[in-house]
């Protein structure tokens, strides 16, 4: 299953490569890996979402606690939560295809944040699947590059991630 | 005052009352060596190769509880130290290791002796640090003291770059340190504790099965009472011998891949799993499917939380320091009043007992060749078993494990997770600076020796008073014996050829040699070593049978209870 793993941990050089060499020496998967550091600089807030059985997501959150500069770890899939991603994606923009752009940025909500004479950059904030949909929607011929910044995420109301 | 990084990294090690330090001299940490050269608080110990080092600060730490020191120079003194603390960290030994690192001006220039100490030691570190302000090396080394010897025990590195050790600045050593990431759980649950005693008391055929855990939290005592008034049988593993006495009728021995097989059948056959301090590991309970085919409950005491439900899932989890939980247990018993289930108790014993007299440990006596196992008798026999006794890893370690008996915690001494070949030696030199009274027996094998024999230099130069074991059979024998027994007697690579002369390679070094190739005398010989020779190092050199196996034993992937005999051959 599908899991979304929040870490708050201190920000300090070499916190990153513990953390991934954890994921790579221990055979666990990352589908995404987001970092960055908190309004209080000296944590990281890292959100990971990772795939694997409840034993080894159970595994994978103690062996993240175990790390000497991780100070919480939570399963925010464990319970009611937002996640959001972005995405940048450059297309080809000419003749009939260019409204056609236009309209489908603007049925999922996205913006149109560059313009050239052959090409749009959409800039588009979404979970996972809505993400998947708006590529799908404009489909592969006319896509000429695509960024996104992998899933970061929060729980809902009174769930708090903080020291 | 002003004092150096060097001067300050020689007063924090003061502070933390360290007595010996293992290392080799480089470069990059030329400044800390010429502080120390100023000082005879704390002394130096010079070893001829970094693995080396590392292993005796481990074995010093094994067999006195304390933090193992050990200091090496940047690049390959650093590369050279990596099998140490491996090992050190898959047995969970608490140890800081201070590397010295090229200047900060050169990191990442790929200077001369540089390489990145910090993403190479991350996977087999407790922690590492590296130091990039001279402010900051005193809370540093307080921190790797700190986590090295609290929680699960492990090694801490701390690399300080060479321009670091001469910058100045005020000493102030911490007297304590807190981490807001870092708070090991100490005292079990209360509740998990209660749910625990109330399935033990309700066991009909219960087990304990307590692992190095015990060793390291120095928890033997209250292991020894609150087995004795359950009066439930107890197995230790490999990590764990010594932990429970090993002559006491409850024991049944190591239990698996060549566990004795009543420790084997109990453990399969249990209906209550008492895990203390030990982890399931692979060479313990071998296939875990197996494992799971007989149902039963297990309790499971451990300081790291990962270490539980981690290969087998388990009913009642405790996290927390072994000593504090089974005191908890106790105090729990007592206040209950009740007893474990004295007839269901009776019937287990005698199931044991059937298991017992399969004397699984039994072995051929040869007039002519000497069995490598009847060497383990009479070394125990000699030494009265209080020797401290090291092994390297093969045949030889397995046979010291299954027939020297082990009556106290610290006196074994083995690379058990990592199987370092090469440990032996070095091992034995670390146990005996921390045990300067102590009898100190390396058992080891022809083809380990070897890996890091010129330790026999500093054995000389500290005159440090070592009985090697030499069981040399001409094979690599665990190598030798499984492709024997699964790869079709094709023994590829695993003879030992062009050996030294053990007896001249020892007198060279200024020791004692021996050679014993007949079976009449070893308990001579070893008693010669013993007493006459009790002030000089004695390389033993036993002429051992090329085809001896060590049984009962687990194929890999096998279950608990499929052991292979040595009388089903």
């Amino acid at each position: 299953m599908r899991h979304i793993i929040s870490i708050l941990m201190e920000n300090e050089a070499g916190a990153l490569s513990r953390v991934s060499g954890l994921f790579s020496a221990r055979a666990y998967n990352i589908e995404s890996l987001t970092v960055a550091p908190t309004e209080d600089t000296s944590l990281s807030r890292m959100t990971i979402v990772s795939v694997g059985s409840d034993d080894v997501i159970e595994q994978i959150t103690k062996q993240l606690n175990k790390l000497i500069e991780v100070v919480k770890v939570v399963d925010l899939s464990e319970a009611p939560h937002l996640e959001r991603e972005l995405m940048l994606v450059k297309v080809r923009a000419t003749g009939k295809d260019r409204e056609e752009m236009k309209r489908i940025a603007d049925i999922f909500r996205g913006r149109i944040i560059d313009v050239t004479e052959s090409t749009y950059v959409i800039e588009l904030t979404g979970n996972n699947a809505k993400l998947d949909a708006f590529l799908e929607a404009i489909g592969k011929a006319l896509i000429l590059e695509t960024v996104r910044t992998g899933v970061c995420g929060i729980g809902r109301g009174d769930r708090i991630l903080k020291v | 005052m002003l004092l150096t990084g060097a001067e300050i990294v020689i007063r924090c090690l003061q502070e933390e009352k360290v007595e010996f330090v293992f290392g080799y001299p480089g470069g990059a940490v030329l400044f800390i060596y010429d502080a120390m050269f100023k000082q005879d608080q704390l002394k130096h110990i010079l070893v001829r190769h970094e693995q080396a080092a590392v292993h005796a600060a481990d074995a010093y730490s094994r067999s006195s509880q304390k933090v193992g020191v050990c200091m090496v120079t940047s690049g390959p003194g650093v590369t050279n130290a990596v099998t140490g603390i491996a090992t050190a960290n898959m047995d969970s030994i608490p140890m800081v290791i201070i590397s010295g690192q090229v200047p900060t001006a050169y990191i990442g220039q790929d200077a001369f002796q540089e390489c990145d100490t910090v993403g190479i030691t991350r996977p087999c570190v407790k922690h590492n640090f590296l130091v990039k302000d001279v402010k900051d090396i005193a809370v540093t080394i307080k921190k790797a003291f700190y986590l090295a010897k609290s929680g699960r025990p492990g090694p801490v590195l701390v690399d300080i770059p060479k321009d670091i050790t001469n910058h100045k600045c005020e000493f102030d050593y911490p007297k304590s340190v807190t981490m807001r990431s870092y708070n090991p759980v100490i005292k079990g649950h209360a509740g998990q504790i209660k749910k625990a005693l109330q399935l033990l008391l309700s066991a009909k055929r219960p087990i304990i099965y307590a692992g190095g855990g015990v060793i390291l939290s120095d928890a033997a005592n209250k292991l020894i009472k609150f087995a004795k008034a359950l009066g439930f049988p107890v197995t230790n593993t490999l990590m764990g011998l010594g932990g429970y006495p090993a002559t006491d009728k409850q024991f049944v021995g190591m239990l698996g891949m060549h566990g004795t097989y009543e420790a084997n059948m109990a453990m399969q056959n249990c209906d209550v799993l008492l895990a203390i301090g030990a982890r399931f590991d692979d060479r313990v309970i071998g296939n875990t499917a197996h494992f799971n085919e007989v149902q039963r409950k297990i309790i499971h005491v451990d300081i790291d939380p990962s270490s539980i439900s981690k290969r087998v899932k388990v009913d009642i989890p405790i996290v927390g320091n072994v000593p504090d939980v089974l005191e908890d247990l106790h105090k729990l018993l007592d206040a209950t009043g009740e007893k474990s289930d004295a007839k269901a108790l009776a019937l287990w014993w005698q199931q044991i007992a059937t298991w017992r007299a399969r004397d699984c440990l039994k072995y051929k006596q040869n007039s002519k060749v000497i069995m490598p196992q009847y060497v383990i008798e009479k070394l125990y026999e000699v030494t009265g078993g209080e020797a401290i006794v090291t092994s390297d890893v093969g045949q030889h370690q397995m046979w010291a494990a299954q027939y020297y008996k082990f009556d106290k915690p610290r006196r074994w001494i083995n690379s058990g997770g990592l199987g370092t070949m090469g440990f032996g030696l070095p091992a034995a030199m670390g146990a005996r600076f921390a045990n300067p009274k102590a009898t100190v027996a390396c058992v080891t094998g022809e083809a380990s020796i070897q890996m890091n024999i010129q330790e026999l230099s500093t054995c000389k130069q500290y005159r440090l008073p070592i009985k090697i074991i030499n069981l040399n059979n001409r094979y690599l024998g665990m190598v030798r014996q499984w492709q024997e027994m699964f790869h079709g007697n094709r023994y590829a690579e695993s003879y030992v050829d062009a050996l030294p002369d053990f007896v001249k390679l020892a007198e060279s070094y200024g020791h004692v040699g021996m050679y014993i190739d007949k079976p009449a005398d070893v308990e001579g010989a070893l008693r010669e070593a013993f007493t006459t020779h009790k002030n000089e190092l004695v390389f033993m050199d036993f002429i051992t049978d090329q085809t001896a196996n060590v049984f009962p034993m687990i194929a890999a992937g096998k279950g608990l209870s499929e052991m292979i005999l040595a009388e089903d051959l």
